[in-house]
């Protein structure tokens, strides 16, 4: 971990989720938004969290963004009108980040440097998902398989 | 010099902020979506920075919820994504201001 690395990544993470959330075409926005996550998943290496930046990698660039592109192509006929700012958002929002960002600076606990760990590998990941995590992994199963099929349900087309 | 606890902190609420940003100043239904993962990528990144930071990062508790986070949030982006394409097959829009049926 050191200082240049960090502010490269931050530097690409934020400008590209600036873009996403400011870009007029929806297809650039949405490739922004897969850009934003590659920055993300590099600060996850960066602070040594292999397992979960590959994760990253794999679920949202390989299936949410990918998945986001297709429904921007099947709702292809709406796109590309301006349809401007609601300001009274814009100013909501930098309210909060003015918020945040004072509150984060002024608590000094807060500074910090990480200590030492050995690696976090792979086969503890694995270890401990199967054993004190096991309850929890098997809910987000049901949860994904219930997701996926309501999804499913959603977009069937219905019978005439 | 590495950075502290504080700079990833800050990056993840000027992340967070960005995500409100485009939730609640966009008009189509696929920013909102894509705003509201941006927050939650905020919060992964939050709670591995503060896993990586606590004094004994031996338990991998916050990379647990990070991915019970992502596995959850890959399911929000599925249903949400079906939405978008449910009330545009109905109403042959996805401007949000104009999807006001069940305005009073």
């Amino acid at each position: 971990m050191n200082n240049a690395a960090f502010i490269l990544v931050a530097i690409l993470t934020l400008a590209a989720a600036l873009a996403a959330a400011t870009l007029r075409k929806l297809m650039h926005a949405a490739l922004s938004f897969a850009v934003a996550l590659v920055g993300l998943a590099a600060f996850f290496f960066l602070l040594g969290a292999e397992f979960v930046g590959l994760v990253l990698v794999f679920i949202y660039i390989g299936a949410v963004a990918v998945l986001i592109v297709f429904t921007i192509l099947l709702t292809r006929r709406d796109v590309g009108k301006d349809r401007g700012f609601n300001w009274a958002g814009v100013l909501i929002a930098f309210a909060v980040f003015c918020g945040l960002t004072w509150s984060i600076l002024k608590t000094q606990s807060l500074a910090i440097v990480a200590p030492h760990i050995r690696a976090l590998t792979v086969k503890r990941i694995g270890e401990a998902l199967m054993t004190g995590y096991v309850w929890p992994l098997q809910c987000v199963g049901v949860l994904l398989t219930a997701a996926l099929i309501g999804a499913l349900i959603l977009v069937m087309e219905e019978k005439r | 010099m590495t950075p502290t606890l504080q700079a990833f902190v800050a990056v993840s609420g000027a992340l967070f902020s960005i995500g409100l940003l485009a939730a609640l100043s966009r008009r189509h239904a696929i920013f909102i979506l894509i705003g509201i993962e941006l927050m939650l990528a905020a919060a992964n990144l939050n709670f591995i920075a503060f896993w990586r930071f606590a004094p004994q990062p031996h338990q991998p508790t916050g990379v647990m919820l990070a991915i019970f986070s992502i596995a959850i949030s890959a399911a929000e982006a599925a249903v949400g994504l079906a939405m978008v394409i449910a009330v545009y097959r109905h109403y042959h829009t996805t401007n949000v201001d104009q999807l006001d049926q069940l305005k009073g």
